[in-house]
């Protein structure tokens, strides 16, 4: 079955640009990508979007349908009301490039502030022993496909630029409670979490888990924990009397 | 010529997917400045897609296996065209590169005993894949670039800057690779490239080239293949001089989703047969029992009943013929959908919900699940998917050393990973992709380092320069030309109809007719508008690539009378013991492509002999038995 659809479509390079109209043709089954897609080889040659699995497995067509951040090759265009124009506009958190694209290289940065796993030195490859209920936790954020869909969404930095400088954002600081639970790292990562990756900006809202593609439990198995941790350290009145009198060391 | 930045690195590494980053860590390791492009961000190359797991013989789960038995298994898997070297580098150093990524911080599932765990996958003896569940390639993607940011920060320790050693180009792509000399004396100096997001050009200036760009399957029209897989790697090998081997060996993987339209052609993984899926047609029979060849008889249950028990006994039973070599089982498909007993949308049925309860399949198989709830409204737990063949992998790509995996012909040039050849002779098997990447990754990245440091720095002129910007700008100078999308959407189509998966004679020449004539719209494509992240500008510069290697697999189809793994000829449905000693060797000739025939190296005694004469007797000529039987091969 085919039938048509109306698009709205941000179009402009850098900060300049605005919504223009698309009438353009649906086959059934079909997600927005396709749609995205079809304007591109058939009006507009040169609408930028950024895409490549179309499988939901690589996380690079993020953009904001009707105002909600997902992915445009898992949204399905049966599920979207056709009775009102559809409209499609780059993430809001970064920077745009060029219509649909944007400038994700934050996160990248973010990313190389947190230090690399860390196995005991002595331990060789091979060697690893690890239990699969113990690898279960981390496993969980490593399906993870870096759409950055979660830190587009946060409110922490969505509608305050300036907290960019502080905050890492929920990728990021999941990229760490996955690291502190991998059973054979052995970094403490808590207090860096608090003090320079900004974990004390998130006040568990759950907005990062709602948009996570991979239903990844963002808030529940990854901050709050990683939150614990921090308060622990802090808040602990014998690590804080062990840390005064020297029985303990900083981080301990 | 316009402004254009010039960087000097000691090593080039064109495409970030596992065999770049592999070749990339490698370089760097071996401390070469190096750099790493990709076309699209750091950690979205197609590697992201793989799912099943990596194919290594380490023995977790079966102690039986070992290097010997991987190496008999791939080389069985390619029917004896395999370059006999590079399986056996592959078998015997895979365990090492896997338990490499493990300490870089990869989760993989486990055993009971705390190993990593590994799993049945088809044409492997022994349950030989470390995986993490349906999502492998994912992790070993993941893994290899956060060993890059590691390599980074210690380089930032040291240096005072991240990117002092190893820097990454994102959305970055090659349009040229520079090359001087000829002869004997043919060598590389550097890349042009433009940055997608800006559309300025950068130059870089290098003795070492790592070609790890992948495949070639967006030629095709239903292909599990992201749009990065133009084969512009193996496109820019054969311009500089290289050479290609086995192009008509085309995988068409059994099992891609065939229903909605929209998803047609993306993968459904062989681990839902590896962990019990079934097979059937129309009528509900397992039709894979009716399609078991001569060669594999020896291997695989007769009943269903064997079959079944193999998943808890597989000592004693033989496994289901759904775990054939993918071209066997994809053929099998198509010859029952071509018969009339496929699904409603064209397809066979895999089950795994009669087979496995839910909680089972969500654990195992969770993108699966995801995938067909969230893009077909199937839920695999209760009912079945439909699925068909679709292009996956391309077994052909560029001839080099094994050792090295320098290319034939051209010096400081190197590949890995699909735009390399020879290492899965005419079909590769399930899960001995990702530990290819690993493995000739690292020996691509040691070897162009190696003759980085003998070659020492190059530079390039700037008429060379001004002739690679020139060449990248056509496109703007045909403006109101022919639609790019649209030639594309016909190659593809093309290439379905003529080159896919069953093949004649009449086709195949029908075929090169129309490349032709796409060359000559390909040369009117006309763009408008700025270079900044322009993709019609960028399907533009990937088109000629497109038609070269589509070229290339078409001739070499036409060339080989004969069908061996992912090529099959309806007009020579035999193997032939004859060509299995010729290989197909591409070069560039003029506008087009040449294609000339290369005997195979024979291989040596000590690998020849963990086969069983009757078994070789399958594949090889009475000669070539008789020399083996004398130790004379």
């Amino acid at each position: 079955m085919t039938y048509t659809a109306n698009f709205r479509v941000w179009r402009g390079i850098g900060g300049e640009g605005a919504l223009q109209d698309y009438t353009v043709e649906v086959n059934d089954g079909e997600v927005v990508l396709d749609v995205i897609h079809r304007i591109q080889a058939t009006q507009e040659p040169e609408l930028g979007v950024r895409w490549n699995c179309k499988a939901g497995k690589c996380g690079s067509c993020s953009a904001e349908i009707n105002g909600k951040p997902r992915l445009m090759c898992m949204t399905r265009m049966n599920t979207l009301d056709n009775d009102v124009p559809i409209t499609v506009t780059p993430m809001r958190t970064f920077p745009v490039i060029r219509d649909l694209v944007t400038d994700v290289s934050f996160n990248y940065e973010k990313g190389r502030q947190v230090p690399a796993f860390s196995p005991p030195k002595d331990l060789k490859p091979g060697d690893f022993r690890m239990q699969q209920k113990d690898v279960e936790r981390s496993q969980e954020f490593r399906k993870c496909i870096e759409c950055f869909l979660c830190t587009n969404t946060c409110h922490a930095v969505r509608d305050h630029e300036e907290n960019v400088k502080f905050f890492a954002g929920p990728r990021i600081l999941m990229r760490t409670a996955e690291l502190d639970m991998h059973p054979l790292d052995t970094v403490d990562r808590a207090r860096m979490a608090q003090d320079e990756l900004g974990l004390g900006y998130c006040n568990i809202t759950k907005c990062c888990t709602e948009v996570c593609p991979e239903h990844i439990h963002i808030t529940d198995n990854a901050l709050i924990p990683l939150k614990e941790r921090v308060a622990d350290l802090k808040y602990d009145p014998l690590r804080w009397l062990g840390s005064k009198i020297r029985v303990r060391g900083k981080d301990d | 010529m316009s402004q254009i930045t010039k960087l000097q690195f000691d090593v080039i590494v064109v495409g970030a997917g596992g065999a770049g980053l592999r070749a990339a860590i490698a370089a760097r390791e071996a401390g070469k400045k190096t750099a790493i492009l990709t076309k699209s961000l750091f950690g979205k190359a197609h590697t992201v897609m793989a799912e099943g797991g990596i194919a290594a013989s380490m023995g977790n789960v079966n102690s039986n296996d070992n290097w010997k038995v991987h190496f008999c298994d791939t080389m069985r898997g390619g029917k004896f065209l395999n370059h006999y070297r590079m399986a056996e580098l592959h078998a015997k150093e895979a365990p090492d590169r896997v338990w490499e990524l493990e300490a870089w911080g990869a989760l993989f599932d486990r055993t009971p005993d705390g190993k990593i765990s590994q799993r049945n996958f088809g044409g492997h003896e022994y349950p030989r894949l470390a995986h993490v569940g349906d999502r492998t390639g994912l992790e070993m993607i993941r893994t290899l670039q956060q060993r890059v940011v590691a390599l980074q920060q210690q380089d930032k320790a040291e240096f005072g800057d991240y990117d002092a050693m190893i820097e990454v180009f994102a959305e970055t792509s090659v349009s040229h690779v520079f090359v001087s000399g000829e002869g004997a004396d043919r060598k590389v100096s550097g890349a042009f490239a433009y940055a997608r997001g800006s559309g300025d050009f950068i130059v870089f200036e290098a003795p070492s080239v790592v070609l790890a760009t992948g495949g070639i399957g967006k030629s095709f029209k239903v292909t599990s293949n992201s749009w990065e897989y133009t084969g512009d790697g193996h496109s820019m090998a054969l311009i500089s001089g290289g050479s290609l081997v086995n192009m008509e060996f085309v995988q068409f993987h059994p099992t891609g989703m065939v229903w909605p339209l929209s998803v047609k052609g993306i993968l459904v993984t062989e681990s839902v047969r590896g962990d019990g899926g079934v097979l059937t047609n129309s009528e509900g029979r397992r039709f894979m029992f009716d399609y078991i060849p001569d060669v594999f008889k020896a291997q695989y249950a007769k009943s269903e009943e064997e079959a079944d028990r193999w998943y808890t006994d597989p000592d004693n039973n033989k496994r289901p013929p759904e775990l054939l070599p993918r071209d066997e089982v994809a053929r099998a498909i198509n010859t029952e959908v071509k018969a009339g007993r496929g699904s409603p949308h064209g397809g066979v049925f895999l089950d795994v919900s009669k087979r496995l309860p839910a909680d089972v399949i969500k654990s195992k198989l969770p993108s699966m699940w995801h995938q067909f709830k969230e893009l077909a409204d199937v839920d695999i737990t209760l009912e079945p998917m439909e699925v068909g063949p679709t292009c996956h992998y391309v077994m052909g790509g560029i001839e080099v050393d094994p050792d090295t995996q320098q290319a034939v012909g051209v010096k400081g040039l190197f590949a890995a990973g699909e735009s390399s050849g020879g290492m899965h002779g005419s079909n590769r098997l399930g899960g001995n992709s990702l530990s290819d990447l690993l493995v000739f990754g690292k020996r691509a990245g040691d070897g162009a380092a190696e003759y980085a440091s003998a070659a020492g720095p190059v530079t390039l002129s700037d008429a060379e320069i001004a002739a690679a910007e020139t060449a990248a700008m056509a496109p703007f100078s045909n403006a109101g030309g022919e639609n790019p999308y649209a030639i594309q959407q016909e190659l593809q189509q093309m290439m379905n109809d003529y080159v896919g998966i069953i093949r004649t004679a009449d086709e195949l020449n029908q075929a090169l007719v129309e490349i032709e004539k796409f060359k000559e719209r390909t040369a009117r494509v006309g763009v408008k508008g700025s270079r900044q992240y322009n993709p019609a500008w960028h399907l533009a510069l990937d088109l000629p690539h497109q038609l070269v290697v589509s070229e290339c697999i078409a001739r070499a189809a036409l060339a080989r009378e004969e069908s061996r793994g992912g090529q099959t000829r309806e007009d020579f449905p035999k193997m032939s013991p004859e060509w299995r000693q010729v290989n197909l060797i591409c070069y560039a000739d003029g506008t087009g492509v040449r294609v000339e025939k290369q005997t195979l190296p024979p291989i040596p005694q000590e690998l020849v002999s963990l086969f069983d004469s009757g078994e070789l007797s399958k594949y090889m000529t009475e000669a070539e038995l008789v020399s083996i039987a004398q130790g004379t091969a």
